[in-house]
């Protein structure tokens, strides 16, 4: 393993492949009466929040809770930041007091590329930006073996705010090195340049992009563009892009829907496919858990860092 | 009296290539001639047959950050970088603190200089008052003071109107309007150009119309007015195209590009150095059908100027999140070897054409006395060393700041001497120890 997981290009297909394996035995640690094992006593991990999280930051807490880590919260504003320290410096004050590892979410795209190069801990992104979100892609990849039995061949279709987003920039990178078949659906107005050439087909016809598909997932609409800019208001992006009953129809019959969530109901997924019987949104949540321990344990070196 | 001797002058505005000599007398050039004789008295300084003597480099677009931003750079440290780089004169741009749209910055950035004395300073004042757009700044009061030419640079002039009127005023004065051309509606909060790169990288994108729509708006104006436009620091294709069109039509126009954006392109931003600060300037570093653009534009006429944009900034400014760091790089230290590496050496341009690009056309578009070797010209003189192997090194730069992308690259050709006013005040060791005769005197 590198020494930080910032992309999902740091990963190779085997690395890949070994974290999800690794993921399926954490899993059965969370279902242990006691969860908790002693693999990463004695570590320190800062989990360094630049933006509100609750899934994401929760997900690492109790996954190295659950590894016995000793674990440290720093929640800061940017609101603080602009008036206060800078990244580097609150990082290098941080790494003067040696942690092993630092968790990083932050609203800047290579934020963590800039603290990987200033500290010796280990640096996970925790989701930089519009860059990358490498744990939640490893996350829905797992929640989709499990499901599947496999990701190649799959075709898998993302529909959403492809602009902004950095769970998309993580999953394209992720399926397409596993094999998957990947289909991108937005409006014209949130669809990078360039997107065609990272290997995925892109589309504006949403119902030609979930037919056949055996995974859908969605991506959540920021608020802020739902106000005219990108497009018109959001009972029209749900009419146009919302993942309905209907849509699904066309999908393949054993679908999963998928969502990284904070959802928003009514405007990219209807409720009752949110709470409906291809929803795997929940199981999402419970297999971040496992599949964050497994990637704290390999980059902490693995079975040399157990005792 | 001193007598340069043995080098190959290239002298485009009065057709010389070749060996001459290069009589200088206090500041001014006295003769230019084949084997000259030498009075008694006179020093000659024996120049290597394949070094070239030209008239002193000129980059019209320097950031000097004085008043206002002492810690990035003053007038002093960026002239002692600008001869070092070989640019006997530079022009500054006037986004200091305050901003010079007034004569008494423009006097105290002329006063800062001469007490440098090193290169020549060329104040550029600002179009609009506090560069905001509103209402033109005291343009007869600026030139009066000694600016060269008038910019809002960094802040375009966003509408049409005061556009119109700043090339109309202006040209009461024969200055020119040099033109950062941003359509900042359409920049947004853009960092990096829209293209693969920023999208794979989740940074917010500037597309190459963002400057060309402005560029075509400005031309237009220029068409309408009379006036003389030049557009800065060009980096997208379709600017290119605009000027060629521009130029066509006999619009008073001209334009600059950047030795970044002759060599670099977006790919910088994902390697060697994943989300790079110092790849970060405004306008970005484009495509490599812009780069290749801008390279043909050089090698056909359609640029007239190689300027630098040198832009200093304190590495704590720029040790930050890419989407928070400052827009800019230096350049005045840089640009004569990549220049010489990667057009001339590169076979896409003569070593006049370079000279017209960086001495001769500069010197036209702000009617400066340089750009040329004529007798009674001032003795600017830049001596180069074109195949001196050069590798960058920000340790060893004379400006206050180091961001560049360059640091470690190695480079064939380099300055070998920087004369201002008949004053060497700026020789390089490595290029040989030929240049003592120079008497080097700080």
């Amino acid at each position: 393993m590198t020494k930080d997981l910032l992309a999902i290009s740091d990963l190779s297909g085997e690395e890949i492949t070994l974290i999800l394996d690794t993921a399926e035995a954490m899993r059965e640690i969370g279902e242990r009466p006691i969860k908790k094992v002693p693999t990463l006593r004695g570590k320190t991990v800062v989990n360094l929040f630049y933006e509100p999280s609750t899934r994401t930051r929760t997900s690492f807490e109790i996954a190295e809770k659950r590894l016995s880590a000793d674990t440290l919260n720093v929640a800061v504003s940017m609101s603080s930041v602009l008036k206060g320290e800078t990244l580097a410096d609150t990082a290098m004050n941080i790494e003067a007091m040696a942690p092993d590892m630092i968790v990083l979410r932050h609203p800047s795209s290579g934020a963590g590329h800039l603290l990987a190069r200033l500290c010796r801990s280990r640096i996970i992104n925790a989701g930089d930006g519009m860059h990358e979100h490498p744990t939640q892609a490893l996350l829905d990849a797992f929640t989709i073996r499990e499901h599947k039995g496999r990701i190649e061949g799959l075709k898998i279709t993302i529909v959403g705010d492809l602009l902004h987003s950095r769970v998309l920039r993580s999953n394209i990178a992720l399926l397409t090195k596993l094999g998957a078949d990947v289909c991108v659906c937005g409006p014209r107005t949130l669809i990078p340049v360039g997107l065609d050439r990272h290997g995925v087909t892109v589309s504006t016809a949403v119902d030609e992009a979930v037919a056949g598909a055996d995974v859908i997932m969605m991506l959540r609409i920021q608020q802020e563009r739902m106000h005219g800019a990108f497009f018109p208001s959001a009972r029209e992006y749900f009419n146009t892009f919302g993942m309905t009953v209907a849509r699904i129809a066309r999908a393949r019959p054993d679908v999963i829907i998928m969502h990284p969530g904070p959802m928003n109901r009514g405007v990219e997924i209807a409720s009752d496919v949110a709470d409906g019987p291809y929803s795997v949104i929940l199981e999402q949540v419970a297999n971040g858990v496992a599949v964050r321990m497994a990637v704290l344990y390999l980059l902490a070196g693995g079975a040399e860092a157990s005792d | 009296m001193k007598l340069l001797k043995g080098g190959r002058v290239v002298d485009p505005v009065n057709g010389r290539n070749g060996v001459f000599d290069v009589l200088i007398d206090g500041d001014r050039i006295v003769k230019v001639g084949r084997d000259l004789p030498v009075d008694t008295g006179t020093m000659v300084v024996e120049i290597p047959s394949a070094f070239v003597v030209c008239p002193g480099l000129i980059d019209i677009h320097v950031h000097l950050r004085e008043p206002g931003q002492e810690h990035k750079e003053t007038v002093a440290t960026g002239a002692a970088a600008a001869v070092a780089g070989g640019f006997t004169a530079i022009a500054c741009m006037p986004n200091t603190d305050p901003v010079n749209d007034n004569a008494g910055v423009t006097q105290y950035i002329l006063k800062k200089a001469a007490e440098a004395n090193l290169a020549r300073v060329y104040p550029i004042g600002a179009v609009s008052r506090g560069q905001k757009g509103e209402q033109l700044a005291d343009i007869a009061e600026l030139t009066e003071a000694g600016c060269v030419a008038l910019t809002d640079d960094g802040r375009p002039v966003a509408t049409a109107l005061l556009m119109r009127r700043a090339l109309e005023y202006a040209s009461m004065f024969n200055v020119p309007v040099i033109d950062h051309c941003e359509d900042q509606t359409l920049k947004g909060e853009g960092v990096a150009h829209e293209g693969y790169q920023a999208s794979a990288l989740g940074l917010r994108g500037i597309p190459g119309e963002a400057e060309s729509i402005m560029a075509l708006r400005d031309i237009s104006l220029a068409e309408l007015t009379g006036g003389v436009v030049h557009i800065a620091h060009m980096s997208a294709r379709q600017t290119l195209d605009a000027v060629r069109y521009g130029k066509s039509r006999g619009a008073r126009v001209t334009c600059e590009v950047t030795p970044h954006h002759f060599v670099l392109t977006d790919d910088m931003l994902a390697s060697p150095e994943p989300y790079d600060t110092n790849v970060k300037m405004n306008p970005p570093l484009r495509e490599a059908a812009d780069r290749d653009a801008m390279v043909q534009g050089l090698a056909d006429g359609s640029v007239d100027v190689v300027a630098t944009d040198h832009a200093p900034h304190h590495y704590d400014e720029k040790r930050v999140e890419f989407d928070r760091a400052p827009f800019g790089i230096t350049g005045l230290e840089t640009a004569v070897s990549l220049c010489l590496d990667r057009l001339v050496h590169a076979g896409t341009i003569s070593i006049v054409r370079l000279v017209e690009l960086l001495s001769v056309n500069p010197a036209r578009i702000l009617r400066l006395s340089g750009g040329s070797l004529s007798e009674g010209a001032p003795a600017d003189v830049t001596i180069l060393a074109p195949d001196l192997q050069v590798t960058v090194s920000v340790a060893r730069m004379r400006s206050k700041s180091r961001n560049t992308p360059f640091d470690g690259w190695s480079l064939r050709g380099g300055v070998a001497a920087t004369i201002v006013g008949g004053r060497t005040v700026y020789v390089n060791e490595e290029a040989g120890s030929w240049a003592q005769g120079l008497g080097l005197r700080a």
